[in-house]
């Protein structure tokens, strides 16, 4: 069953994320505030990851390409 | 790839010992633990005394809180908030003997290690990792027990005295005539208290303007001695002889610190076996440089004795040195004799003034009689007196444990710290978080083991610290292999990239006197 390994694998590596993030010795609150905190800050990285490298991805290939095929809606125009 | 000393034919076997590097990664990671406990500890402390959470630990009262604080400094800290965590590891209550096995009562804790109730249930044969039974002395059954249940119906168990009044019994005489015989020294005398032994007797042997040169990582007792002694204390790098000859150079070349006067005694403070380390001593070199130098030597053989060389007399035994060399060779009867207890073996002159001026002769309490029988009759068995060779087999079994043992764990790939033969095997961990995970985990396998972390050692280096016996079977360490390499794989212990650090051999010049590795 590759699923069953699977998951079995996966809760292995959260039980390594546990043990070096000492969330293993935390009490169920302090776990849930730091799950908070990290679910946060990878949520808002996610984010300003979208919104700024898709913007200078398209500005790069602007530049380096300034001919490109059927003109697309600019979504950095909302950006200014 | 075996690093062998050969200084000069100062040793007559290999020395083969090794303190693998911490990996890069592993030390991040392990600071990165260490931050976010900090962080989640300052969190708890501001919650505490915003009274948000009740406060369990020890406070100044109301009426205080204004004097000094108490409880501010970073031990307490760490102790509230990070000791707290794992305390479960520690302290656990044994109710049999700690031999090979083990009974443990079994505990709870419903309020986060706050507080501990007990199930009542038992839980049988741990396999004992933990204890200091080097020779398995420790046993409740055999001629030991029924020599020192004798001398107890005989003598009672107190004393009731101080060496010096009415405590000496003739079995005071008896027990150090035979550990002066054992150790090859002409006389010794024995103390109640191990601990006591060095903290009050070096301050009998050196005072103000004399000088201890002490090894970097000595035992507590020992630095306690050494600081009520009242001499200048200097520090060499853990048994790097290179530090302790410039030490020496130092100190005989420019004297006392102000007014240049020679030092009035120079005394060189080393143990056989570090136990936080498993490092066996240079002592060899430490005896040639003490020869030159015309220093003093105190030599702690507090986890060595018995343990190591051929015959079970210890460290001197372990390189085939003349006893008489060291001047001072202290030890214990707590670790491989199945008793409590120190000595203290040398010349008869340094032993009757010692008699006269050390503060435990004076006012301790002498050794309790049936303690003393114990230590009797198992030094005859080390010594092959008593008539059989169970002795010598036990030392024997001991070394074949320990270099089966320290192989077996190498080849799965941990990183183990110490000589190829002490009978003490640290295996590191590194990471908070996994001093906790390991010591229940292996207790949920039956194995108990010791895991040390800060203060005892350095902070970043936590490590588990097995004990091995002569009691120990090879099916037992068998087992307990295959549940180190389980609990191995479990928490990603193997760290090791078998790439050992080279001991300093090479010619030492004032270029190199601060590297320890390349």
């Amino acid at each position: 069953m590759d699923v069953k390994s699977t998951k079995n694998y996966l809760y292995w590596l959260f039980c390594q994320f546990e043990l070096i993030t000492c969330s293993y010795l935390m009490e169920p609150w302090e776990k849930v505030l730091f799950y908070t905190f990290n679910l946060t800050l990878v949520l808002t990285l996610f984010y300003t990851t979208y919104i700024f490298v898709s913007v200078q991805l398209s500005s790069a290939l602007h530049f380096l390409w300034p001919f490109p095929g059927p003109q697309h809606g600019n979504p950095s125009s909302v950006v200014k | 790839v075996n690093h062998i000393v050969h200084n000069g034919g100062l040793y007559k076997r290999p020395f083969n010992e090794a303190f693998e590097e911490t990996p890069m990664l592993v030390a991040v990671l392990t600071y990165v633990g260490y931050g976010v406990l900090t962080l989640f500890g300052y969190l708890r402390d501001f919650m505490r005394q915003w009274k948000i959470e009740k406060c369990q630990n020890a406070t100044e009262r109301e009426e205080q809180k204004d004097f000094v604080p108490l409880y501010q400094d970073f031990e307490n800290f760490y102790n509230r908030n990070l000791y707290m965590r794992i305390r479960d590891s520690w302290n656990r209550p044994i109710c049999s003997v700690p031999g090979a096995r083990v009974d443990m009562m079994e505990r709870v804790s419903h309020d986060y290690n706050w507080t501990f109730t007990y199930t009542g249930r038992v839980i049988k044969d741990i396999i004992n990792m933990g204890s200091y039974n080097y020779l398995g002395f420790a046993q409740n059954a055999g001629v030991c027990q029924e020599a020192a249940a004798k001398v107890l119906s005989q003598y009672g168990a107190g004393v009731c005295s101080t060496r010096q009044e009415m405590g000496n019994l003739d079995k005071h005489e008896e027990l150090e005539k035979l550990v002066a015989r054992f150790l090859g020294v002409e006389s010794a005398m024995a103390y109640g208290m191990g601990f006591a032994t060095n903290s009050m007797n070096i301050p009998a042997l050196v005072g103000k303007g004399c000088l201890i040169l002490s090894d970097e990582l000595n035992h507590a007792s020992l630095v306690l001695g050494a600081r009520l002694s009242g001499a200048t204390i200097r520090i060499f790098k853990h048994n790097n002889m290179q530090s302790l000859e410039k030490l020496l150079k130092d100190a005989i070349v420019h004297g006392q610190p102000r007014t240049r006067r020679p030092w009035k005694k120079i005394l060189i403070l080393v143990e056989g076996i570090y136990s936080m380390e498993g490092s066996i001593v240079r002592l060899p070199e430490v005896i040639a440089l003490k020869k030159k130098y015309k220093t003093y030597l105190y030599l702690d053989e507090a986890h060595s004795i018995g343990a190591l060389g051929p015959s079970g007399r210890g460290v001197v035994d372990y390189f085939g040195l003349n006893p008489e060399d060291v001047d001072v060779m202290m030890g214990t009867f707590t670790k491989s004799f199945g008793a409590a207890g120190g000595y203290i073996g040398g010349k008869k002159e340094l032993i009757d003034y010692l008699r006269t001026y050390s503060h435990s002769a004076v006012y301790a309490t002498s050794m309790s009689p049936p303690v003393m029988e114990q230590i009797i009759t198992s030094i005859k068995c080390i010594m092959g007196e008593d008539g059989t060779t169970v002795g010598r087999a036990r030392v024997q079994q001991l070394a074949e444990n320990t270099r089966y043992f320290r192989r077996r764990l190498k080849e799965m790939g941990f990183i183990i710290y110490g000589n190829e033969d002490s009978p003490v095997v640290p295996l590191m961990l590194y990471m908070p978080a996994k001093i906790g995970a390991f010591g229940r985990e292996m207790l949920k396998r039956n194995i108990g083991v010791v895991v040390v972390g800060f203060p005892a050692t350095p902070i970043i280096e936590s490590r588990a610290r097995f004990c091995l016996s002569a009691a120990h079977t090879k099916e037992m360490l068998d087992t307990a292999l295959k549940e180190v390499n389980e609990v191995g794989d479990l928490l990603q212990l193997k760290y090791s990239r078998h790439r050992l650090v080279p001991l300093l051999d090479r010619p030492f010049d004032e270029t190199t006197y601060e590297e320890t590795e390349d």
